[in-house]
């Protein structure tokens, strides 16, 4: 790889029976760049759960992947109502999910502690009322 | 063991289009994102969820197999994603404990 490679994905915000394909994609793709198979799953599990987070809380959102020789980076953006208390939401257990979202297994207030844990950068920009920003990176 | 091996002891298969995946361990749980957080790749994931999502969340924590206990069953639709999506998923009729302690003595 001599130069960057970037992906980007329109993450549909009320189709939740596919909801996780840009995430899926993207697996697809960095197994075809011959990454590791330990770097792909941290890289591919992040990136579910900010694509899920823009489903559930934020009515949809872009993605955009790009791979360099030194690290894989993981753009997510919404314009959905944001995040209001960072630290707060960033606690494992802390959820704002409804019952009906809980149902189907989402909502344990874990999704942004694993995108913390399986990265080795994190950093998100939310206004209120505007949208949210989340930028991941992976070191390769 | 291999995920094709389960037939042997009670696992029923719903679908395995990747019959020779290896089962290196087990992970029990219903909240996706404790799965993706804990789960290792290669566990065989005990589960009631039946829902769409549990296809991508096996996929991409890179589960060997997923069982769906207590004999809960599962749309045609799901079933057929993950086939497509080489995930291997069967039913169990007894509990994730149950089953647990089965491939305890198994692996
Ligand atoms: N893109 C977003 N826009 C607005 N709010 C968000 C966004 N992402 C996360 N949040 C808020 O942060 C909280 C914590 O998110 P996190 O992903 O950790 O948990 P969750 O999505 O509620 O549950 P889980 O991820 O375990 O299924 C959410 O409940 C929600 O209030
Ligand atoms: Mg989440």
């Amino acid at each position: 790889m001599s130069e960057e490679l970037k992906f980007h994905f329109v993450v549909d915000g009320d189709d939740f029976t596919s909801a996780g394909k840009a995430s899926v994609q993207v697996k697809k793709n960095l197994r075809q760049l011959g990454l590791s198979p330990e770097t792909i799953r941290r890289v591919s599990i992040a990136m579910y759960e900010g694509e899920i987070n823009m489903v559930i809380h934020a009515g949809g959102g872009v993605a955009d992947v790009t791979v360099t020789e030194e690290y894989i980076e993981i753009l997510l953006s919404d314009k959905g109502p944001g995040i209001k208390d960072i630290e707060q939401a960033m606690q494992e257990g802390f959820s704002t999910a409804s019952d009906n979202i809980r149902s189907l297994g989402f909502g344990a207030g874990m999704g942004l502690p694993n995108m913390k844990r399986y990265t080795d950068y994190m950093d998100i920009k939310s206004t209120v009322g505007v949208g949210t920003d989340i930028t991941m990176r992976v070191n390769i | 063991m291999t995920v094709e091996a389960l037939t042997e002891y009670g696992f029923e298969p719903l679908c395995v289009p990747d019959p020779d995946r290896e089962i290196t361990g087990v992970y029990i749980g219903d909240l996706l994102s404790w799965v993706m957080g804990r789960a290792k790749s290669g566990d065989a994931w005990l589960t009631i969820m039946s829902n769409i999502n549990i296809v991508a969340v096996a996929s991409l924590a890179d589960t060997s197999c997923i069982i769906l206990a207590e004999g809960v069953t599962i749309e045609s639709d799901v079933i057929k994603t993950a086939d497509a999506k080489d995930i291997n998923i069967f039913s169990f009729s007894g509990s994730c404990y149950d089953a647990a302690v089965l491939l305890s003595g198994l692996l």
